[in-house]
């Protein structure tokens, strides 16, 4: 039998130690993201400019200084911009023939079931195939040119934005599904304004990892047949330089790849992010 | 009176990876215009089923199910669903234009109509301020709430729900019944509304047919006015009392 206890009743307090009080700056900077990547990218660039100094050795590990510097004269004689240019609209290219193709397959996978089996099986048949070892058949095929290029970069990207795309669509909720075909939308009008904005996360996964494909592939396509197709693009900048033993050129030329990197990555991709499923609550 | 919807000796089949589950067996039931129709029994009667039929999203092996003197071949924006589930919501879209797609998608009305409406029925369940709320800052009484006025804006013949308040707490799901007969008494839309709690059929239906699990089969089909939760129990459960099934 518990013991009898009197009832308790309070009134709320008018005071409290702290109710809303703005952040200071550290905090401000430290919960900041960009500020934060800034910083690590400074002390990176630091621990760099350290490194190559103490160890001295130009030919082999150039300074950050002297990268920089190499970096400025390419960019103003033209060179640089140039193949960089070159590079970025090839890129483009095949990236975008490679994302038309991925939605022609997808789009076939999820209208019926024989689509699916096809995509499965030639996703699991080619993605693991590395596309630089395309390269030489393509050359066969396409002969010395943008063409054998753009095809390997389709195959680059291609297989990881279907696969991406392919397995969004078959996580989406049944419920969602549900709420989809009670609107009595059309086939199409399912797939764009259900599926594909309830599989976005997917998507964008496959979007960025399709990107980098295709960066590496371009790369090491002109690194390795550049030179010899007379085109000229990064990689052949890279290529050229190293035989001209203009290291600090070299570094340039890779310096550059990661900027760009860097840009696409948080610029273009961060922005749709926190504009899609950040926004949404689908990711946080 | 003609019957809105007709069912006749519906038996419901589906697949899982290993069986073949029937799911009700020779249902019969008609909903009138205006009834709060409600569905209950126990777990594995076949009760979300039934109304995923007259959904349009299974069709029966046996027997018939007619909407308007017509059989159901596929869903459509005539007979709207509210799921028991949160996720039923666009997470891409607001509040707002969660419920204007649902009309403009269904080519019910134009953009300009829609908003008015959407704004009309955002009021009606009392979500004005949270509008341009997406759906992942609300809680989930809200989320249904608006799920509810998405159905009721698209004014369709026949609101399907299927458990809708049943992930809901104690307190919010008596709060959403209220509300929800509060919103018939404006409109008088005809409700399917299953339930596998006698309290909520009582509270909610005007009619209610009660249904044996495995397979569903029609036991009875009551007036909940003068009803009370003994006589459902009787019912449903016969001589034993129930225990075994609550």
């Amino acid at each position: 039998m518990p013991d009898q206890r009197p009832e308790v009743f309070r009134t709320a307090s008018a005071t409290f130690p702290v109710v809303e009080r703005p952040l200071g700056t550290w905090e401000r900077l430290y919960g900041n993201g960009t500020a934060r990547k800034a910083i690590l990218l400074l002390v990176l660039a630091a621990a760099w400019e350290i490194f190559a100094r103490w160890r001295n050795a130009p030919l082999l590990f150039p300074t950050l200084t002297e990268t920089l510097a190499a970096l400025q004269h390419s960019v103003a004689v033209g060179e640089l911009t140039q193949a960089a240019s070159y590079t970025i609209t090839l890129l483009l290219k095949g990236y975008a023939a490679g994302l038309l193709f991925a939605a022609v397959l997808t789009a076939l996978a999820s209208a019926t079931r024989v689509g699916a089996d096809l995509l499965e099986t030639l996703t699991a048949m080619f993605n693991p195939l590395p596309s630089i070892a395309l390269l030489p058949l393509a050359l066969i095929w396409f002969g010395l040119g943008n063409g054998s290029v753009i095809f390997v970069l389709i195959h680059a990207v291609l297989w990881t934005v279907a696969l991406n795309t392919h397995a969004g669509f078959r996580a989406v909720s049944p419920t969602l599904r549900m709420v989809g075909q009670n609107y009595g939308l059309s086939r199409v009008g399912y797939i764009t304004r259900i599926l594909v904005p309830a599989a976005f996360p997917s998507i964008l996964t496959g979007l960025k990892t399709g990107w980098a494909f295709a960066w590496r592939t371009l790369i090491a396509a002109e690194l390795v047949f550049g030179a010899s197709s007379g085109s000229g693009g990064l990689g052949m900048y890279i290529s050229q330089k190293k035989n001209a033993l203009q290291i600090p050129d070299v570094y340039a030329g890779l310096l550059t790849i990661i900027i760009f990197g860097l840009l696409v990555e948080n610029l273009i991709f961060k922005t749709i992010e926190s504009r899609t499923v950040r926004r949404w609550g689908m990711q946080v | 009176m003609t019957a809105l919807l007709q069912v006749d000796g519906a038996t419901l089949q589906y697949r899982t990876k290993e069986n073949l589950v029937t799911a009700s067996y020779r249902v019969s039931f008609s909903v009138h215009k205006s009834d709060r129709f409600v569905i209950l029994g126990p777990s594995g009667c076949g009760k979300s089923t039934i109304l995923k039929a007259v959904g349009g999203y299974v069709h029966p092996v046996e027997g018939t199910i007619k909407f308007n003197g017509a059989p159901i071949s596929a869903p459509g924006p005539d007979r709207v669903f509210v799921f028991q589930e949160f996720d039923q919501l666009l997470p891409w879209k607001t509040v707002r234009q969660n419920i204007v797609f649902a009309l403009t998608a269904s080519g019910k009305l134009t953009k300009q109509e829609a908003d008015t409406r959407a704004m009309h029925f955002i009021e009606k369940v009392r979500l004005t301020e949270f509008a341009n709320n997406y759906p992942h800052t609300l809680s989930g009484g809200m989320k249904q709430r608006v799920a509810i006025a998405r159905a009721m804006a698209m004014e369709p013949e026949i609101l399907l729900m299927d458990e809708p308040f049943a992930a809901l707490d104690a307190m919010t799901r008596a709060k959403m019944q209220e509300e929800l007969l509060q919103l018939w008494d404006d409109a008088k839309f005809t409700l399917l509304f299953v339930t596998h709690s006698i309290p909520e059929a009582l509270r909610v239906g005007s009619r209610i047919l009660l249904l044996s699990a495995h397979p569903g089969q029609v036991k009875a089909e009551i007036n909940s006015q003068g009803t009370d939760t003994a006589r459902v129990e009787q019912l449903l459960f016969g001589e034993a009392g129930g225990g075994a099934h609550a």
